[in-house]
């Protein structure tokens, strides 16, 4: 086993490493090398026409006998009356819907794994209220069951991203909900990465129990403000080298005697909020309290990034006005409240309340490995609540939450999360309407490939673990 | 705006039920759960808190309400399973949480406390029971949770009226923690459960046996006697061979035992069956939480069914028993029919708590528990249009409500965040 590591080890040490000709502008950013880099890759699909559906694009539209038609992993065109080209799959649709893949934005799947083992607590690295530096993605494991059991949900991607014991917790990562033995074999194609932020109740305890702070919501804003004010002297200090290693090049060039700049040294926690600043890197903030999500919008004023979606957000109903105006998604549960203070004011209507207002962005998120196999019956949760709150909420409409709005807020809407032309064939092909509790996912695709069938049991993915 | 907020405080502050009132379902799709089964269109006849009659064409008497249900479903009131409702207000504000008992006791010394009844602490007032009992979910099980004990201690079946004195007579329980539940009360292995629980009958049977090493006072030694002579305990309990050895260990104690978890019943169903235990399971526990639940699946509950074992449905979170009819339906979509589901929210939990003469069922002599649906009581789109606990219409409003309205006022008027 040692013997096995070492080759491992040295297999890694192994990888290309960062190309050496970085441009000097970019030497604030050495993460820009991107390690760990994804190494997703769909296999080759046949093309596959999906016939005479009731199809919700994602973008507000409904299709009642259309066809969804998938060439070499992308959508090729959403119409009626498509033909199918030579050689392609046609699947009866007759009767049943079809969506976009289904995402969430927030998960813990491979971080905290099942099974719930000791061994594999993976998602909090509570040992320092800002930990910028760590990322999920070397906590996940690929082979964790709950994501064949999301697959089977619909669901095509997902966010995993660190708990929220911390400040800041670390980067999230975005996956493609396929079997893989690696996460990089997972990773989301130019998809960026998430920093996990939360407010309130969790952080202010974890730390406040080991009597250093924060031990109150004060005390949590304060970190969050001097974090952010070190990674802006952080990127100070890397332009100051930048313009004197122009100068460097320059006197170099014109044959003079200069001495290369002495860099600063790297700081990963620091990169990671610098990327953050430099709109590189997006806000999912952990949020309850509408006064809470205020006082952040201010910290993320001051250091000049944006939220871009707050998660967990009980209290958004109170706030959905502004959000809309500012542009931050609400990632909510549709029903969840109770367990603790600053969950105390939840209603069912959040949801629908959130995406109410002229450009108001709400997403149904799980944060569980349950609900992340129902999304669609918690966004049918919300619609209902909504509708008998007078809100006019179609189906086109509310199959958005958990579509194309968590793609908006993982900066992948151009590649997914709408049944669009030239985007990534994910795909659910549903019994029938999905906002149902009786709704089963009969096919999903994830870049035009058939990963689950209902139908076909040989095709249902099994991880290693459920051997 | 001022005499606004009062009067709202007052609506709160109001009980939740106007006072049983006779009166007439008419019209109605009737899931009765009983024998009866679905009454495509009958009426509900109710007098005196009760079900007086169920069936076509019935009159209404003289100043009895008749409510037209147009052939809208009406149920029995729901079961949300066995939770801490009541128990706790904000699940993470100690000072509102009393379901657990910590005394700091040194190890082993007099640590099982079957004496421990939490069905003091019910608050009937709590604002979850408020939030609750508007979904149609009009009685639960409380039981005392802890995960450091073997025995955990008792509880009871309440209704969710917001009456005082909740406790439903003949539903009283003993809850206890089996498997890699009680792993570490147990001395760090499973083994030790059956040499523990030994140990502690022996002491009710031979008072002074463990001399100074007692695991039981003498309270709890009465406590448990009780139910040594085929009292009802809960076992939690997930592993297939775990549920078959405390199966037996319980009723050669003579104890009646129902296994609540059961990730892995299906696995032993049969055994289950002929030894008449039912089940309370979470029909969405599908995944491998731990090693004692590797067998769990989305159709353990279609499995006891077909096997004959008597299922009902129950999930652990006390915010979420609004929920428990979306478990249900799921259980449908996984193969369970749909009777059967239903039953596992009423008829079935009420049998098992003791309470079946009385609740469960649409039936003459039952308590008028009911539940006027807007469409299929399990799909998730539907939403219960008017509750009735003994006979009284439950105001329809709760705190969350308050809290909706005082919103939606605010997006319809523009009001800047």
């Amino acid at each position: 086993m040692a013997i096995l590591s070492g080759v491992l080890a040295t297999a890694c040490a192994a990888q290309p490493q960062a190309s050496p000709e970085a441009p000097a502008e970019r030497a604030a950013e050495p993460a820009a090398r991107a390690p760990f880099a994804s190494a997703y890759a769909p296999p080759a699909a046949p093309p596959t026409l999906i016939r005479n559906a009731t199809v919700l694009t994602g973008n507000g539209e409904r299709i009642d006998g259309g066809d969804v038609l998938m060439v070499d992993g992308r959508i090729a065109a959403v119409g009626r009356s498509l033909a199918p080209p030579a050689g392609a799959t046609v699947v009866d649709a007759t009767g049943r819907w079809v969506t976009p893949g289904l995402i969430d934005v927030h998960s813990h799947l491979g971080v905290y794994a099942s099974p719930g083992t000791a061994s594999a607590s993976d998602g909090n690295e509570s040992t320092d209220p800002v930990t910028a530096q760590v990322w999920a993605e070397h906590s996940v494991w690929p082979q964790d069951p709950g994501l064949e059991a999301a697959l089977q949900g619909g669901v095509t991607s997902l966010q995993v991203l660190p708990g929220s014991a911390n400040l800041i917790g670390g980067r999230g990562v975005t996956l493609k909900n396929v079997p893989a033995t690696t996460t990089q074999a997972m990773k989301f194609p130019g998809a960026p990465h998430g920093l996990k932020m939360a407010c309130g109740e969790n952080p202010k305890r974890v730390y406040g129990r080991k009597g250093k702070q924060p031990s109150t919501r004060m005390g949590n804003v304060a970190g969050y403000r001097q974090a952010f004010a070190n990674a802006r002297d952080y990127m100070e200090d890397w332009a100051e080298y930048d313009g004197k290693l122009a100068k460097y090049e320059r006197d170099k060039a014109k044959g003079e005697d200069a001495t290369p700049p002495k860099p600063p040294k790297r700081d990963l926690q620091l990169e990671s909020l610098a990327g953050v600043m430099r709109g590189e890197i997006l806000v999912h903030n952990h949020c309850y309290r509408a006064d809470e999500m205020a006082t952040m919008l201010d910290v993320a004023q001051e250091f000049g990034f944006r939220i871009s979606a707050f998660h967990h957000g009980v209290e958004t109903y109170k706030l959905a006005g502004r959000l809309a105006k500012e542009g931050v998604c609400g990632a909510l549960w549709a029903d969840w409240w109770g367990f603790k203070m600053e969950a105390y004011d939840g209603i069912q209507e959040n949801i629908a309340l959130v995406d109410a207002p002229e450009g108001g962005c709400a997403i149904v998120h799980s944060d569980s490995e349950e609900g992340i196999q129902r999304l669609n019956q918690e966004a049918a949760k919300a619609m209902t609540r909504g509708r008998l709150a007078g809100l006019d909420i179609p189906p086109e409409r509310a199959i958005r939450w958990v579509t194309a709005n968590p793609a908006k807020s993982l900066g992948i809407l151009g590649q997914t999360g709408t049944l669009e032309a030239g985007k990534m064939a994910d795909v659910v092909v549903w019994n029938g309407t999905p906002f149902s509790v009786y709704a089963l996912a009969d096919q999903v695709f994830v870049d035009g490939v058939l990963l689950f069938d209902r139908a076909n049991p040989a095709l249902k993915p099994r991880s290693d673990f459920s051997l | 705006m001022r005499k606004r907020a009062i009067l709202v405080a007052a609506l709160l502050l109001a009980p939740a039920l106007a006072g049983a009132q006779d009166f007439l379902i008419r019209g109605a799709r009737v899931h009765t759960a009983g024998d009866a089964g679905t009454l495509a269109k009958a009426d509900i006849l109710v007098q005196d808190g009760r079900i007086a009659a169920v069936g076509s064409d019935l009159a209404a008497p003289a100043g009895s309400a008749v409510i037209e249900a147009s052939g809208r479903p009406v149920t029995p009131g729901l079961f949300g399973g066995i939770a801490q409702i009541g128990l706790e207000e904000v699940n993470l504000e100690p000072s509102t949480y009393d379901a657990e008992l910590k005394l700091a006791a040194p190890a082993w010394q007099h640590m099982w406390r079957p004496e421990f009844d939490v069905t003091p602490a019910f608050n009937p007032r709590s604002n979850v029971l408020g939030v609750t009992r508007i979904e149609g979910v009009t009685w639960s099980t409380i039981a005392p949770l802890a995960a450091d004990t073997v025995i955990i201690g008792q509880g009871a079946a309440v209704t969710l009226d917001g009456r005082f004195d909740a406790a439903l007579p003949g539903s009283r329980t003993l809850f206890v923690n089996w498997g890699s539940a009680a792993h570490d009360a147990s001395g760090g292995s499973r083994a030790a459960q059956y040499m523990l629980f030994d140990q502690a009958i022996r002491e009710v049977r031979e008072p002074g046996s463990s001399g100074s090493a007692a695991l039981l006072l003498p309270e709890g030694s009465a406590a448990l006697k009780a139910y040594l002579a085929g009292g009802r305990v809960v076992f939690h309990v997930e592993r297939a061979s775990d549920i078959r050895e405390v199966v037996r260990f319980a009723k050669a104690r003579g104890m009646r035992p129902v296994i609540a978890g059961g990730a892995e019943a299906w696995i032993v169903a049969r055994e289950l069956a002929e030894a008449g235990v039912p089940v309370i399971l979470d029909p969405l526990a599908n995944l491998p939480d731990d090693f004692d639940r590797l067998g769990a699946r989305l159709d353990n509950a279609k499995l006891l069914h077909e096997a004959g074992v008597r299922i009902a449905f129950t999930q652990d979170d006390s915010f979420h028993l609004r929920k428990s009819r979306q478990l249900a339906g799921n259980a449908v979509a996984h193969g369970l029919p749909w009777e059967a589901a239903l039953a596992a929210l009423t008829s079935a939990p009420a049998d098992i708590f003791g309470i079946g003469t009385t609740h469960g069922r649409i039936a003459p002599g039952q308590a008028a528990d009911l539940v006027l649906w807007s469409g299929d009581p399990l799909e998730v789109t539907t939403v219960a249009e008017q509750v009735w606990i003994a006979g009284s219409p439950v105001a329809m409003r709760s705190r969350q409500t308050e809290l909706r309205d005082r919103y939606l006022e605010r997006l319809r008027t523009g009001a800047t965040d």
